[in-house]
């Protein structure tokens, strides 16, 4: 036992999709689990955060931390398992790129905690009673951790030597990067442990794309049918394939739904919305600013389309005023 | 400045707003030229990048400019029907038009990214476009991102903390 390997998996602002994405591995688990010694997984196993701090300094090989930071306690955590290990891995779009918990960077938190503890329609809050860090009760002190002011990826908190992306990563690759690691056949420092290249290159439907496409309406998944043989953007779907990385062997277009982008962007784009933006906005065929505008409208939400998993990670990180 | 990131207020009379500007080579970048050959006058709140259409500017360029620093960015192209590659200003206006729409929710205020058709013989518009974009933003203040994105990173621990590029 002592000779293999540690591996740790931690969760921070997530779903706990990412813990199951683990579970997906299926029988393929048999083989990790053969292969190294998990020291530390909250979801599955009683380990605490006491068993962690004694452990030695860049004893576990790797930490897999799913899920974005949003609290001081995952900040805590992250800083914590990132000293404890010789590898830290963002698992999964949140920790790579803030994921769905980043939409919140729309938002300042004082509006956040006001509709969540007052506003809500479904609250009963009269006192409009709010979590505080610390609480006195019978001489005891019970305490929370902190909200922080907006979310984060993991390397926007501590130094990560790889990412492995996805809303959740797929078992195929989840299966490569902890054959990777394993082996010791990891590529360079930083890098995204999925191929570099758009998701388009892999789509089954890559034939039927047209070399120029041409948008007189956006359509919408829960409005309109989905032709289940056609490049999904040339029927005037919103599909997120040209900016986001493949390596998920397009399974959302293999489901008949227009990918949503959770990959993130390849090595070459700084910023996934503005690089999709740019590729959805040239191809709108008007010339009329009122037309365009009318064409352009079919997308309701750019923010929450355009960076549905990347906001926090994109070039302004937040809202800035 | 607090966490919130809101930087303290300029003290008035020595801040100057800085523009990015992209002018396209066939029209405003020539305009300028023949601005400043004419004489013309204006605010000196401009530093002009070249691009050879207002097709070739990224969205990803606008967000950079204004997250390395820029209060304001300018993109001059051709007027409609006369770009040089036939269709460059219309795919700018297409993105600039969604563009706005992001800003606007990301919080950017409308005056601060602009788009214009100034044609090569335009000089003077050159002037009276940079001239009111100045007065603007003037009236906006400092959108000073750089030092919001550094106040918001001291949130978390300053050691270890590693903001991406």
């Amino acid at each position: 036992m002592p000779d293999k390997p540690k591996v740790a998996f931690y969760w921070c602002a997530s779903c706990g999709g990412c813990e199951e994405a683990v579970v997906d591995l299926a029988e393929d688990i048999l083989g990790v689990v053969e292969a190294v010694d998990i020291v530390f997984w909250p979801v599955a196993m009683d380990f605490k955060r006491k068993d962690v701090e004694a452990m030695p300094d860049g004893s576990i090989l790797a930490t897999l931390l799913n899920g974005a930071i949003r609290s001081s306690e995952q900040e805590e955590m992250a800083h914590l398992l990132r000293r404890k290990s010789k590898v830290m891995i963002a698992f999964g779009a949140c920790s790579h790129l803030g994921g769905i918990p980043g939409l919140a960077n729309q938002f300042d938190r004082e509006r956040i905690m006001k509709y969540v503890y007052e506003d809500a329609p479904s609250n009963v809050n009269e006192k409009k009673t709010r979590p505080v860090t610390a609480f006195k009760d019978n001489g005891r002190v019970a305490t929370l951790p902190e909200l922080r002011e907006g979310v984060r990826s993991l390397d926007q908190v501590v130094d990560v030597d790889y990412y492995i992306p996805g809303c959740p990563p797929t078992p195929k690759i989840v299966k490569n990067a902890v054959g990777a690691l394993l082996t010791g056949n990891v590529p360079p420092k930083g890098a995204t442990l999925a191929p570099d290249i758009a998701l388009c290159d892999e789509c089954p439907r890559k034939d039927s794309k047209p070399t120029d496409l041409s948008f007189a309406e956006f359509k919408r998944p829960h409005l309109a049918a989905i032709d289940p043989e056609k490049c999904v953007l040339a029927q005037g779907f919103l599909c997120m394939g040209p900016a986001t990385r493949g390596g998920c062997e397009a399974l959302c277009i293999r489901g008949n739904m227009p990918c949503s982008g959770c990959f993130g962007p390849t090595s070459r784009v700084k910023d996934q919305g503005a690089k999709m933006l740019s590729s959805l906005a040239s191809n709108v065929g008007a010339k009329e600013e009122n037309e365009i505008d009318r064409i352009l409208a079919g997308i309701p939400d750019p923010v929450g389309t355009l960076y549905r998993y990347g906001l926090a990670r994109s070039l302004l990180r937040k809202k800035v005023t | 400045m607090n966490p919130q990131g809101n930087p303290p207020a300029a003290t008035p009379g020595d801040w100057q707003p800085q523009i990015a500007a992209f002018f396209c080579n066939w029209c405003t970048y020539t305009a300028a030229d023949l601005a400043g050959v004419s004489r013309l006058k204006y605010a000196p709140n401009i530093r002009v990048i070249r691009v050879m259409c207002s097709g070739r500017v990224d969205p990803q360029f606008i967000l950079e400019a204004l997250v390395k620093g820029a209060d304001g960015v300018l993109i001059g192209g051709c007027h409609p029907g006369d770009c040089h590659y036939v269709e460059g200003n219309y795919k700018m206006l297409r993105r600039f038009r969604l563009l706005k729409r992001m800003l606007a929710d990301l919080g950017v205020e409308d005056d601060r990214v602009r788009l214009e058709w100034i044609s090569a013989s335009e000089g003077d518009k050159v002037r009276t476009v940079v001239n009111d974009m100045v007065e603007k933003l003037k009236a906006l203040g400092p959108l000073r991102l750089p030092e919001r994105l550094k106040a918001w990173d001291r949130e978390i621990g300053p050691e270890e903390v590693k903001s991406h590029a």
